[in-house]
């Protein structure tokens, strides 16, 4: 259910989004000061290219780590195989990618 | 019949991993649902928000903090112990990484009490 390549992608992703999450608990341990609101958050993710690199990485990274992650249990746990298993794992990569990308446009670009 | 070695410590290892890996992607739609609504309904996004400031909204908070932080140390342990030389202390490592996240959410649980 893992080749090669899925095992180095799952790997290659995790190196990538280790600096992102820490900067990510950073970002909430700081910001969580005070308490958040709308105004906030977009003051300082508004228009940033820094935040849309950052999160738009985290994204693309999660989305693939998600996915591949999922494979292996939906395989191991719950008997999924074959046709299904490709599918479910590439709706879920995709799924998270364009729910992600959203989220990355509405707080940083739009 | 190999039987799952479930009395070692580093099964617990395993089964964190995976549960924290499971609870994470679970939340993760959420999460960008929530973001997006800065897009759609910024009125509902504050709504979300103070909501939010909720203390039992807030322990959920603090235990996604755990996860994610005990998902990435736990993951650093397992990497190390895939690809550089053999260490061998294991289960040391491991109990490194849950403390390490321990301190991480303790950091987040002081910002907002």
């Amino acid at each position: 259910m893992l080749n090669l390549k899925l095992y180095m992608l799952q790997r290659v992703s995790a190196l990538i989004m280790l600096p992102l999450v820490l900067g990510h608990i950073a970002v909430m341990i700081y910001a969580a000061q005070g308490g958040l609101s709308a105004a906030e958050i977009l003051g300082r993710t508004k228009g940033s290219f820094f935040w849309f690199l950052f999160y738009g990485t985290f994204v693309f990274a999660v989305s693939i780590h998600a996915a591949i992650g999922l494979r292996v249990i939906l395989y191991e746990w719950m008997g999924i195989r074959d046709l299904k298993l490709e599918i479910l794992s590439w709706g879920i990569c995709l799924g998270l990618f364009l729910l992600g990308a959203r989220a990355v446009l509405a707080v940083t670009w739009l | 019949m190999i039987r799952p070695a479930r009395a070692h410590p580093l099964w617990l290892a395993y089964i964190l991993h995976r549960v924290s890996g499971i609870a994470l992607a679970l939340f993760l739609p959420l999460h960008f649902w929530v973001l997006s609504l800065a897009l759609t309904n910024p009125a509902r996004l504050d709504e979300l928000l103070a909501f939010a400031e909720m203390p039992i909204v807030k322990l959920a908070e603090i235990g996604l903090i755990f996860l994610l932080a005990v998902h990435a140390f736990g993951g650093i342990r397992l990497m190390a112990m895939e690809w550089l030389p053999w260490s061998a202390p294991q289960k040391t490592l491991a109990a490194g990484a849950v403390g390490v996240a321990f301190f991480v959410s303790g950091a987040f649980f002081l910002q907002v009490i």
